[in-house]
Order: C-alpha cells, then sequence, then structure tokens
C-alpha cells in the first residue's frame, strides 16, 4: 500500500532495537507481577507466546489473580484487541504473494508498533523489511522479558517508577506523528482522540479506540468531493 | 481454578482478530481511496491509543506525570526530533516527576 507517511527514519533498526528493549522491560515487569500474584510461572510464559498482546495480558493476569470472573476477563481482554482487525488490514500488503503459513505467523506478529514502523515505509520491500524485523524483534524481547521478569520475581517492582508507561505513547506518537503533518489526517486523529478521551472515562478498554474511527467521516466525505 | 481455558480462549480469539484483516484484503482490490482511508484510520487508532493511555487511568484523569511525558514526545516529535530522543525524554520527565513526588 501507498503510505502517507513520507519521512522515513535515519535508522529503522536502531529505532526498533531502543522500542524492543523498552518492550522487554515491560515484558519482565509483566511476569515478575504474574510470578508475584501467585499464578505459576507456566502462565505468564505461556501467554506471552500465545496471545502475545500485552495490554490484554495484563488485564487476563490481573483478573486471574484475584479470582475475578474468567469468562469476564476474556471478554474485557478481547475487546482491547479488537483494534488489530484494522491495523493488521493496513499492513496486509507486506503479505501478498507470501505462503498461508507464512501469512499465519506474520498475523501473530501485528501488534500497535510493528503496524506503526510498516507504516512509517512508503516503499514495498522497505515496508515488509520494517513489519518483519519489529515483529520478530518484539516477541523475542517480550518473551525473554516475560522470562526472566517470571524467574527472578519479586526483583523487579514498577516499571512505572522508569516511566515505561510514558514510552509506549511516546513511541507510537513519533512513529505517527509524520502522518500528522497532513491536515486532513490530523482533523480525523484530532475528532478521534477527543471522542475516544471521552468514551475512555466511562467505557471499559478498548471501546473508545473503536469509537475514535468515527473521526475519518469528515475524511470519508472530504475524499468523495474530490474523488 | 482452570488456568488453561481462558488463556486459551484469549489467545484463539486474538489470533482470529489478527487474522481477519490480512484475510479481508485477499478477497477485495483496493481503490486509492481505501487505502487513503486505511492510512488515516491508521493514524486516527494510534493518536486515540496515545490519548487515551496518556490521559485516562481506570476511568479517571491520569494525573500529571504521564501526560507530562507524553506532551515532551508530542512536542520532540513535532519538531522533529531523533526517534530515541523522543523515547527517552518522555520516560525520563514521568520518571523524574514521579521521582520528585509528582504523581
Amino acid at each position: 500500500m501507498r503510505s502517507i507517511l513520507r519521512t522515513p527514519p535515519s535508522s529503522p533498526s536502531r529505532d526498533i532495537a531502543l522500542v524492543c528493549l523498552a518492550d522487554g522491560l515491560v515484558g519482565a515487569s509483566f511476569g515478575a507481577i504474574a510470578v508475584s500474584a501467585g499464578l505459576p510461572i507456566w502462565v505468564p510464559v505461556a501467554m506471552s507466546v500465545f496471545v502475545f498482546a500485552g495490554a490484554a495480558q495484563f488485564i487476563l493476569v490481573g483478573v486471574l489473580a484475584a479470582g475475578g470472573n474468567p469468562l469476564a476477563a476474556v471478554a474485557s481482554a478481547l475487546l482491547v484487541n479488537t483494534r488489530l482487525v484494522p491495523l493488521g488490514f493496513s499492513i496486509s500488503d507486506t503479505f501478498d504473494g507470501t505462503s498461508w503459513p507464512r501469512k499465519l505467523l506474520g498475523s501473530h506478529l501485528i501488534t500497535d508498533e510493528a503496524v506503526a514502523f510498516t507504516a512509517m515505509e512508503s516503499e514495498r520491500t522497505r515496508r515488509r523489511a520494517a513489519f518483519w524485523l519489529c515483529g520478530i524483534g518484539l516477541f523475542v524481547a517480550w518473551n525473554t522479558g516475560v522470562l526472566i521478569g517470571a524467574f527472578l520475581g519479586g526483583q523487579i517492582t514498577d516499571t512505572a517508577a522508569l516511566g515505561l508507561d510514558a514510552a509506549f505513547p511516546a513511541v507510537l506518537i513519533a512513529l505517527i506523528m509524520p502522518a500528522l503533518r497532513d491536515a486532513l489526517t490530523r482533523n480525523a486523529a484530532l475528532i478521534g482522540a477527543a471522542i475516544a478521551v471521552a468514551a475512555a472515562l466511562v467505557l471499559p478498554p478498548g471501546l473508545p479506540v473503536l469509537l475514535a474511527l468515527l473521526g475519518v467521516i469528515p475524511a470519508y466525505v472530504a475524499t468523495k468531493v474530490n474523488a | 481454578m482452570n488456568l488453561v481455558l481462558p488463556i486459551v480462549a484469549l489467545a484463539v480469539g486474538t489470533m482470529a482478530f489478527r487474522v481477519a484483516g490480512p484475510l479481508l484484503r485477499t478477497r477485495m482490490t483496493l481503490s486509492p481511496r481505501v487505502e487513503q482511508l486505511t492510512s488515516v484510520s491508521v493514524a486516527v487508532i494510534f493518536v486515540a491509543l496515545v490519548a487515551t493511555s496518556a490521559l485516562v487511568v481506570d476511568n479517571g484523569f491520569a494525573g500529571v506525570a504521564l501526560p507530562a511525558g507524553v506532551a515532551v514526545a508530542a512536542l520532540l516529535a513535532w519538531k522533529k526530533a531523533p526517534f530515541v530522543a523522543i523515547v527517552v525524554a518522555a520516560a525520563s520527565t514521568t520518571g523524574i516527576l514521579r521521582l520528585l513526588g509528582v504523581s
């Protein structure tokens, strides 16, 4: 797909490495939190390999550890992951011409960060390289982090003290800012963000981000007029 | 409590969401307009994620330290600062504010 992002970063692989490091640290805190909450070590480990979606994993572990309703926990964790549908749609051109096993493997590696790094690139081979490098790098970093955290347990405390919770939105805003120089995109994003923040005050996580897509409507109308 | 079932359910459901996008795309050819709207949608999703994760925690406002770090990131990104500088500045701003007792 032709991307509306036109200024590729000087060194995507170095930037990807930094994101892997940050996510690895968050993974370590996930493993530590799960184990200190009394869950067996295989729970965070298996979840990280087979679910591989940080926010959803934190939600499920939180509820399981607190002895809450597992059905409700799975539902709220899945709600957070609904955004993977439009995000996966946007990068699926990088799977063009690949075999189905590879498409499935690639799909499992779809994360916010991998999509954001792919969206930075407009040229096809660069998009493909960015997606797989970030996807595989994050998978390795996240799972290594979780293993270390799970075995070290209480040694790793709150990553909030390191400001790591600010790193995730910082990564996304850094990668998406070039796209926001386009007025049509920027207006859609600002409307969407306003809707999402208002919705987040009353709705469970996941829904606000879906509702934000209403912000695309003005852009939809505008491109129809131009076409 | 059975721990296997919730994990399997979450893994299967998440994979279904992940596969849905690429699967949809193999069934349709995209006009340039749909491609443009897809790119706009990705920007909308990410900015909404940034705004909600910076401002809202558990249906309430997130305090000062976290939004301050993200605001520094947004400003530096707008000024075209290098990626590493943006991420490190955001984390340090939030970390240092918390160290000073600002939540």
